[in-house]
């Protein structure tokens, strides 16, 4: 759990957000040109097209860039630092912007695997997707 | 159709920027540089027939019917530029376009923002904090949406540190770039402030040690490369090319304009080399028909250091890369080999909110004016000032000729 600023949800992204419930992370595809736009949209940005449905996603992905914020962007990350802030890239193509959680600072790269984590929000019936680095087989270590 | 030439900007006002305005509301700033830009030029406020403004804080709406109405003018041609720090740069040309077209042939650009202290707010863990993008937890699916909030914000990418840190930890990802090399930025623009009487840090020296020991807010920015928030006002009259023989001052020609809006959210961003920043100054210099090599002064948006050094190279004064070993191996003062941000960039001279931006092209006229005082720059034909808004959002490039 923690302190957030509470997404506004709209009954569009409502699945995506079920999803994340669920523990699943899903990225609309377009049924015209198969582009997998996000954030989620009515049209696809590529082609124009009316009919996105959503889709899993391996959850999967490399940092593209990140930061470690000392000082909170906002009030309500005051007892959450050093904060992670990143651009991930999910396998599937989107960059979504993110957080990098159970990860030592120092070692973050850029380029690095990392995988998607689901947090619940404290004081709202939502659940986050963050990421974290990913395990390889054979590390120690409880990171 | 090009915008070479059709119109000049003729006058301008600035308010040095301060920390805190008094009891002034943002009408009341830019109804003063209204007056005093007008006197500037001199021309009487019944020459006046275009107006640009921005979004103001206390008007949901009618914003340039209410600014006209408290300047006392009747513009033929209206309109909000909304392209955040980028706004100043974009009025120009939109100015020259609408006088080009007919549509009017003087026009006012204004920008400025008030800033107040702000009471002392709770700051403990746990305490609820009150924000725009923090919303209660039985709020419904909103119908109109906001996908910074729902999507940005709660991880923390709010307001302009992270965003900029993210960039330039991708751009040292890709290139070579120290933290000196950027520290220089902000060292050689304070330089040209401690030659500024209106900057806002012009009484304090700085060197790259000062900069590398303040505070690391966003890895890997420091402190002293990030903009102090200040408020302030500036306007420009842009003219027609047929009404610039009568003017007081001397004409600052607008030669050439370019622009480009890429995304909202910095996830959807252009990879780095591709941004809207080239865009928006190779679409300039063409129209302008200079490139580059040919300009004298660079007044670039510097709202932090990394933002001058990824467009120094996406605009073309240097390679893709050499951005760290350019400014390290120039004089980027007033008086050296590639004069930069002469009036000390928004990182010393401050940046007056809305205005702040304004700052690099109030800056481009007045030295192409020649008005640069003890900040001069000997010889100065070619200026090039550069917009940007949003987290390298949206960009204007804006080419300005002593001569036509």
């Amino acid at each position: 759990m923690s302190a957030r600023p509470i997404p506004p949800t709209s009954e569009l992204t409502e699945p995506y957000w079920d999803a994340a419930r669920r523990g699943e992370l899903v990225v609309q595809r377009c049924e015209r040109c198969g582009q997998r736009p996000f954030p989620p949209r009515a049209h696809c940005p590529g082609c124009g097209g009316p009919s996105l449905s959503w889709a899993p996603v391996s959850g999967r992905g490399t940092v593209h860039s990140y930061t470690v914020a000392h000082r909170p962007p906002h009030p309500v990350f005051a007892a959450q630092l050093p904060l992670v802030v990143a651009i991930v890239e999910l396998e599937e193509g989107p960059r979504m912007v993110t957080n990098l959680v159970d990860c030592d600072p120092a070692d973050l790269e850029v380029g690095m695997a990392v995988e998607a984590r689901f947090e619940p929000i404290d004081d709202a019936d939502m659940v986050l997707p963050v990421f974290t680095p990913t395990r390889r087989p054979g590390s120690t270590g409880t990171a | 159709m090009s915008l070479r030439g059709t119109a000049a900007v003729i006058g301008l006002a600035e308010r040095a920027p301060q920390r805190y305005t008094g009891n002034e509301t943002n009408l009341d700033l830019l109804s003063g540089v209204a007056v005093e830009a007008m006197a500037d030029a001199g021309i009487d406020r019944a020459e006046v027939d275009g107006l640009l403004v921005h979004p103001i804080g206390g008007l949901p709406g009618f914003v340039p019917a209410t600014v006209a109405e408290f300047v006392g003018l009747r513009p033929r041609f209206a309109e909000v530029v909304d392209l955040g720090g980028a706004t100043g740069a974009g009025m120009v040309w939109r100015a020259a376009a609408a006088i080009g077209a007919g549509m009017c042939t003087t026009c006012l650009c204004l920008t400025g923002t008030r800033r107040r202290r702000r009471r002392a707010s709770p700051r403990t863990s746990g305490a609820e904090p009150s924000s725009t993008v923090h919303q209660p937890r039985s709020n419904p699916p909103t119908r109109d949406r906001s996908p910074h909030a729902e999507f940005d914000a709660p991880y923390g990418l709010i307001g302009a540190n992270v965003g900029y840190a993210l960039l330039a930890t991708r751009y040292a990802h890709e290139y070579e770039l120290s933290d000196a090399q950027r520290a220089k930025v902000a060292v050689d623009q304070r330089r040209n402030a401690n030659a500024n009487p209106a900057a806002i840090f012009h009484d304090q020296p700085l060197t790259i040690d000062d900069v590398l020991g303040s505070e690391v807010i966003c890895e890997p920015l420091h402190m002293l490369e990030i903009v102090m928030p200040a408020a302030g006002a500036a306007a420009l009259v842009v003219t027609a090319a047929d009404r610039v023989v009568d003017a007081a001052q001397p004409p600052a020609w607008l030669l050439g304009a370019g622009e480009a809006v890429t995304h909202s959210s910095l996830a959807q961003a252009p990879d780095l080399g591709e941004t809207g920043i080239g865009v928006a100054a190779r679409a300039a210099f063409s129209m302008a028909g200079v490139g580059p090599s040919e300009i004298g002064l660079a007044s670039l948006y510097d709202c932090y250091t990394i933002m001058v050094l990824l467009t120094l190279e996406e605009a073309g004064f240097c390679k893709a890369g050499e951005a760290g070993a350019f400014v390290e191996s120039h004089d980027l003062s007033y008086a050296g080999d590639f004069p930069l941000n002469s009036h000390g960039g928004q990182l010393s001279f401050g940046q007056a909110g809305m205005a702040g931006g304004m700052s690099h092209v109030t800056e481009a006229v007045r030295q192409i004016q020649g008005r640069g005082g003890e900040r001069q720059v000997q010889g100065l034909e070619v200026a090039y000032a550069h917009g940007n808004g949003g987290i390298i959002a949206e960009q204007v490039g804006l080419v300005f000729g002593a001569g036509r």
